[in-house]
């Protein structure tokens, strides 16, 4: 028998790896269609339909969208605290797939932008989750349960 | 091109989340997590114009980012769009009327630095 507490632990490891995981490959993946895809500045709508039937395109948006399910389930009962400074580990990650999967040229600047951009979005984690005290009424609309 | 897609990316994303965060503060804290509560909070949710706007600028934003992988770099494409979130606690502290401590200004700060040093 394991204690719900030790379960909560484990689910919230499980669900923040594959919000992770969704959301590097999901980009990675989106990222290696459009190349092949070609340059997209069109404002009609047809081109970027068409471009989702790429197979790489169609992959990285099944991973986005499991990426964003399995993010707000995790916002469901992680504290925002937790989850924003987990998360960014994906830039980095998205970075070293960037540099090794398809071969981009990571200059030292920007290794050292996305270090700095981790490290806030970690403190600005770390500051309490909510600081309004009062939710805005629905004029409209029943009181909450 | 690419900084107008970025210009793009980063204001229809900032849009998205206020007017996502107004439209869920107006809805109330979620308690129930059974699936025919959920399912009775998407209806009241898909009523709700602030909901619907966010949608759609979320919809902006992600195919502007499409646009924005076709041309520039992963590594660059994922991190930059982080600036939003400058943009974001400004909206947050005089539209949302949150109150924004030491802590998280130096936060948003690294993060515009290091979109600058992605500039570059």
């Amino acid at each position: 028998m394991t204690s719900p507490l030790k379960a909560l632990h484990f689910k919230t490891r499980i669900v923040t790896a594959v919000v992770v995981l969704s959301n590097v490959l999901g980009n990675s993946f989106l990222s290696r269609g459009m190349q092949g895809v070609g340059e997209l500045i069109s404002p009609s709508p047809i081109p970027y339909i068409r471009a989702l039937f790429n197979p790489w395109v169609a992959l990285g948006v099944s991973l986005l969208i499991v990426w964003l399910l399995s993010h707000m389930a995790l916002l469901s009962w992680a504290d925002l605290s937790y989850v924003l400074p987990v998360t960014s580990i994906a830039y980095v990650l998205v970075a070293l797939v960037g540099r090794f999967a398809l071969h981009e040229q990571v200059s030292l600047a920007r290794w050292a932008g996305i270090a700095l951009i981790m490290v806030g979005v970690t403190m600005v984690g770390h500051t309490a989750p909510r600081t309004t005290s009062h939710t805005i009424k629905l004029r409209d609309s029943e009181e909450p349960s | 091109m690419k900084w107008v897609l970025v210009t793009i990316i980063v204001l229809a994303t900032t849009a998205g989340e206020v007017l996502q965060a107004i439209g869920m503060r107006r809805h109330g804290e979620i308690h129930d997590f059974r699936p025919g509560a959920l399912g009775r909070v998407v209806s009241t949710l898909a009523r709700c114009r602030y909901i619907l706007a966010a949608i759609a600028a979320m919809a902006v934003s992600f195919f502007a980012f499409m646009a924005l992988v076709s041309m520039a770099e992963l590594s660059f494409a994922v991190p930059v769009t982080a600036a939003s979130c400058i943009l974001e606690t400004i909206l947050a502290k005089y539209l949302l009327k949150e109150h924004i401590g030491r802590a998280r200004w130096t936060g948003v700060l690294l993060v515009a630095a290091g979109v600058v040093l992605l500039a570059l």
